[in-house]
């Protein structure tokens, strides 16, 4: 079986990126690393192996992205005291949604992927194991320990 | 009645995490124009970019919907409606390239020309076309069809002696079949040296269509 048009990739699987993209940065950031994502993705695409698992290629890139768009943004925004707080230069307003994405961005980097790829991608936990190089009840593991943690921070963080 | 469904909001019990990540973080504003407008945003930047190998676009003609295909080269591809585009469309990305996105801008001055052809207002096409899909024999079959003039007719034998091997009058209908480039490549104007029409892809009526409206 030969490859399919890039345009079916992009038809196919740009509302689950889009998604992703939503869960780790505002809606403006979000459009800029959809469209990275997918620029990437068409880069590399001929290389791709006919047997890939196409969605979990494209979350690796967008959450990969993602990150990327995050660290640029702290790096211009004015150095804090501790280093590790973002949440004190982002003067936009807190809205529910900011507040879980900078929650989710205090994950670790498995549960956080375990925790997109499944939650928000709407992978199933088979696939997820892949993405990690684990077990279906390892990336189980690691998303509800995701969601254990974000509980948590997000009800630490949240106002009032 | 009390609501049971409604989160509290007294403060001290959160919406369950769940809840807010499948409600926040679905896209409210994603309907499917939202992403044709992203997507149409990306294929300019991977045009801009030399990574569009195929572009694409849907073009109405009075024979029904055409696929309109080109390379950074030409016209590569031109598919009536008869051929299942979504079929074309793999074909390209196993044949041409996999880089495919619709982009219209590409084969924008394809489609002024074959509206006018349509119309009427235009007699000869005046663009850069991609015959990579053709090769050897098939090859020098399909570029001799671009010197059969508007209006005219040849019959298969007459273009296997032109193109200098007489008995393949076979193989020049096959060529002639296997043209990418319908219309702006005129094999609709070899016909059968008895005077019937012979066959075509986009159908035999179309083919008639398109000498009627050629010879009005």
């Amino acid at each position: 079986m030969g490859m399919v048009p890039f345009s079916s990739v992009v038809s196919d699987h740009g509302p689950t990126v889009l998604r992703v993209c939503r869960a780790m940065l505002e809606p403006t950031e979000a459009d800029d690393a959809w469209s990275e994502t997918f620029l990437a993705a068409l880069r590399a695409y001929p290389d791709l192996a006919r047997d890939a698992n196409v969605a979990g290629w494209l979350v690796t890139i967008a959450r990969n992205k993602c990150t990327d768009m995050i660290r640029r943004r702290n790096r211009a925004a004015i150095p804090v005291a501790d280093g590790l707080d973002t949440v004190a230069t982002d003067d936009r307003p807190h809205t529910p949604d900011a507040e879980l994405r900078r929650a989710l961005a205090t994950l670790s980097d498995r549960q956080q992927t375990a925790v997109i790829a499944h939650h928000v991608a709407g992978m199933p936990y088979a696939e997820v194991a892949t993405l990690l190089g684990t077990t279906p009840a390892a990336a189980r593991r690691s998303a509800a320990d995701g969601i254990a943690k974000l509980r948590a921070t997000y009800r630490e963080d949240a106002p009032e | 009645m009390t609501p049971t469904g409604t989160p509290s909001r007294d403060g001290q019990q959160n919406p369950s995490t769940e809840n807010v990540l499948s409600t926040v973080f679905a896209p409210t504003t994603s309907g499917a124009s939202y992403l044709n407008a992203l997507t149409t945003e990306l294929a300019a930047r991977a045009d801009r970019d030399g990574l569009l190998g195929v572009a694409f676009r849907y073009l109405d003609s009075p024979f029904g919907q055409l696929l309109v295909a080109a390379t950074e080269v030409g016209v590569v591809r031109l598919a009536f409606a008869s051929e299942d585009h979504d079929v074309v469309l793999n074909e390209l990305a196993d044949t041409v390239s996999p880089r495919i996105l619709e982009f219209p801008r590409r084969t924008d001055d394809a489609s002024r020309q074959l509206d006018e052809y349509f119309a009427r207002r235009r007699r000869a096409f005046d663009l850069p076309v991609d015959l990579r899909l053709v090769r050897g024999f098939r090859r020098d079959v399909v570029s001799h069809l671009t010197k059969i003039p508007y209006g005219t007719t040849s019959s298969y034998g007459e273009l296997a002696a032109a193109v200098g091997n007489p008995r393949a009058v076979r193989a020049v209908g096959s060529a002639c079949a296997h043209n990418p480039v319908p219309l702006i490549v005129p094999c609709h104007r070899v016909v059968r040296s008895d005077g019937t029409i012979g066959d075509y892809l986009g159908g035999t009526e179309t083919k008639r269509s398109l000498l009627a409206l050629e010879a009005a």
